[in-house]
């Protein structure tokens, strides 16, 4: 198991560089200048431009403008955003707010996605499985910003059963919406997921085998096939908790949630390149420890995957 | 313990045989029920003639599937509609008299104006092209870039196989939609939008994927014996991968294809609608949903049209992947 836990965390490291990199060099290597970008494209004083390409380091070869940009992200200088921000200080600041929202989506759509995903798989074909199926079909289909303008307008607006928009500190109740439309396009998942999980582990030769040795049906259900099918579920999970952290763009930007999600969008209309290239950095730290996380749960979970 | 349970020489039940009155003894299963194949249906196998392939078995399936024959009929509609968009709207959707600002439906203008004055249904039907565009020619991309290097990647393995799993996984560590984002509002990008930026960027965070399934089904295949055995008729290593393994390594692709084709229309309306997808000139529902988003108080059905035509196209996708699944997989197909 330590093996297995060093080996994965050292196949982090290339993946780690290589994002950065890749990002990096999106953003400061392409075609187009990203100071030039900063003055909407007008001619700049040249002593101003000279000044700009010093902070970012932009005077410097692409290498160690880059070594500068890793040295930054790791000890958490990242600059100052144009209205003269720490942008450590405005993470800071967003990150909890999408924690919250994250850890609310989740458990929305385990609870639900479980409990419907274990009912429609055990009664296989029945009507409440098939209008599960169905429904889940259409929440997939949906893309996320019409779920949550409809969902805005619907539940917000024409029956203000809730704040349309959340306020500036975010406070839990206000995040209820925004949590269900986040979580509704992965509680699908979770659902279809948990129901083949269930319908295929409910022929499995042990399943027989505890109903042949007389254990009640709520027994079996509950200990041998639901414990067997849960594995996949919780890794999804696991990894959904992963790209939810990584902050959602648009459920954020259409309730107006000051998370990192806006954030990021916010600095990427506004051109402030330097503030993309950190919050990007962070997300994708985030992502990578998340599904490094996800594998090493899968293994503690599964005994059959071997560590290898 | 040599003796394995198998439905052969499990234990039966004993049935009482009826004689004459109706018995109305309940018999109680103490075992699992078992999976018994009527006897009409082992009858009705013929066994002359050759077994058919995989695809003409699932072929076979699929005809008799409604998921199959639904999802068919609406990308076939679709399709269409993205060819020939004036068999089904004779309106111009680019003349937009401002007289008819937020008008409702009236005769020869079903789904009423949009902010613009721009008729709705006309727009809804033109802006199938673009969608349906994007769709297709990412998923062609992402088959091009992702199945080559997940099928080298997986053939050959060893040192090429890391390095192109590692590649893989850096992509991957980019959330498609995070990518395209930051990938789009560069200046490269943003000047030049067209259809085509928004494929390469949905290619270039979407290939990994494909790759992924690729590798895995060519890895199950690659060692299978009609493999071993073309190569010992002197077929070189490469062209038994063309041949041979790729061919029977398609079925998850085509599957995975089919649902990431909805995904990547999602995503091009996604990305529209945040300002960074197909430049306001091309018509498309991402586009449409986007310009009536600052009405949706006043005016939801502008909103809602595209939306719909939008979610039954990505639906038809991911429920023609879903039909495919089920038709492809043998294991699923036995009951």
């Amino acid at each position: 198991m330590v093996m297995f836990t060093l080996r994965r965390f050292l196949q982090l490291i290339p993946v780690f560089f290589g994002a950065t990199l890749l990002v990096y060099f999106l953003v400061f290597a392409t075609p187009g200048d990203p100071i030039a970008a900063l003055s909407g494209g007008k001619p700049m004083a040249p002593a101003v431009e000279a000044a700009l390409r010093a902070q970012y380091n932009l005077d410097q070869p692409f290498w160690i403008q880059y070594g500068l940009y890793l040295k930054n992200l790791v000890t958490m200088n990242l600059g100052q955003t144009f209205s003269g921000q720490e942008v450590a200080a405005v993470i800071a600041r967003a990150y909890p707010v999408t924690a919250r929202l994250a850890i609310m989506a989740l458990v929305f759509e385990a609870f639900f996605g479980v409990l419907f995903g274990v009912i429609a798989g055990l009664r296989k074909g029945k009507l409440f499985d098939s209008t599960v199926l169905v429904a889940s079909l259409l929440v997939i289909a949906v893309p996320t910003f019409v779920l949550g303008f409809v969902l805005q307008l619907v539940v917000g607006v024409q029956l203000g059963w809730a704040k349309p928009t959340v306020s500036g500190s975010a406070p839990w109740n206000e995040l209820i919406l925004p949590a269900v439309v986040l979580g509704l396009v992965s509680l699908a998942y979770v659902i279809r997921l948990t129901r083949a999980s269930i319908s295929e582990n409910m022929n499995a030769d042990y399943v027989r085998t505890a109903t042949a040795k007389g254990l009640s049906r709520r027994r079996v259900v509950v200990v041998h096939i639901l414990r067997n099918s849960l594995i996949p579920v919780v890794t999804f999970l696991g990894a959904d908790l992963g790209s939810l952290m990584g902050g959602a763009i648009v459920t954020e930007g259409i309730f107006n949630v000051p998370g990192i999600g806006n954030l990021l969008y916010k600095a990427i209309l506004k051109g402030e390149s330097a503030t993309v290239v950190a919050v990007v950095g962070i997300l994708v730290i985030v992502f990578v420890v998340a599904n490094l996380v996800v594998d090493l749960l899968y293994a503690v979970l599964d005994p059959r995957i071997r560590y290898v | 313990m040599s003796e394995k349970l198998t439905p052969e020489n499990e234990p039966r039940i004993p049935v009482t045989p009826r004689l004459g009155k109706k018995s109305t003894r309940v018999i109680e299963h103490f075992v699992a029920p078992l999976e018994e194949t009527p006897l009409a249906a082992v009858d009705s196998v013929s066994e002359g003639g050759a077994p058919l392939s995989l695809w003409a078995e699932a072929w076979r399936n699929l005809r008799k599937q409604p998921l199959f024959i639904i999802s068919a009929l609406l990308i076939l509609l679709v399709i269409v509609v993205a060819i020939a968009p004036q068999w089904f709207s004779s309106v111009d959707p680019t003349s937009c008299p401002l007289a008819d600002s937020a008008e409702g439906p009236r005769a020869g203008h079903p789904l009423g104006f949009n902010l613009q004055g721009c008729d709705v249904y006309a727009r809804m039907i033109h802006g199938t092209r673009a969608s349906l565009m994007v769709g297709i020619f990412t998923t062609i991309g992402v088959l091009i870039i992702g199945g080559t290097m997940g099928a080298l990647a997986g053939y050959y393995g060893g040192w090429l196989d890391a390095i192109l799993a590692r590649l893989g996984d850096i992509f991957f560590a980019l959330p498609l939609i995070l990518g395209a984002i930051v990938m789009m509002q560069l200046p490269a990008f943003r000047d030049n939008r067209s259809i085509w930026t928004v494929v390469l960027v949905l290619v270039i965070f979407g290939w990994p994927q494909i790759a992924r399934i690729t590798r895995g089904a060519v890895i199950e295949n690659r060692n299978a014996d009609y493999v071993t055995a073309s190569k010992a008729l002197g077929l070189s290593r490469f062209s038994a991968l063309v041949k041979h393994v790729i061919p029977n390594s398609l079925a998850p692709i085509i599957v995975v294809a089919s649902i990431s084709l909805g995904t990547f229309i999602v995503a091009e309306a996604t990305l529209s609608f945040l300002g960074l997808g197909l430049p306001p000139s091309i018509m498309s529902w991402g586009n449409d949903i986007s310009s009536a988003q600052p009405q949706v108080r006043n005016n939801p059905s502008v909103l809602l049209w595209p939306a719909v035509a939008l979610s039954i196209a990505v639906l038809s996708f991911i429920m023609l992947g879903d039909a495919l699944r089920d038709a492809l997989d043998p294991k699923a197909r036995k009951r």
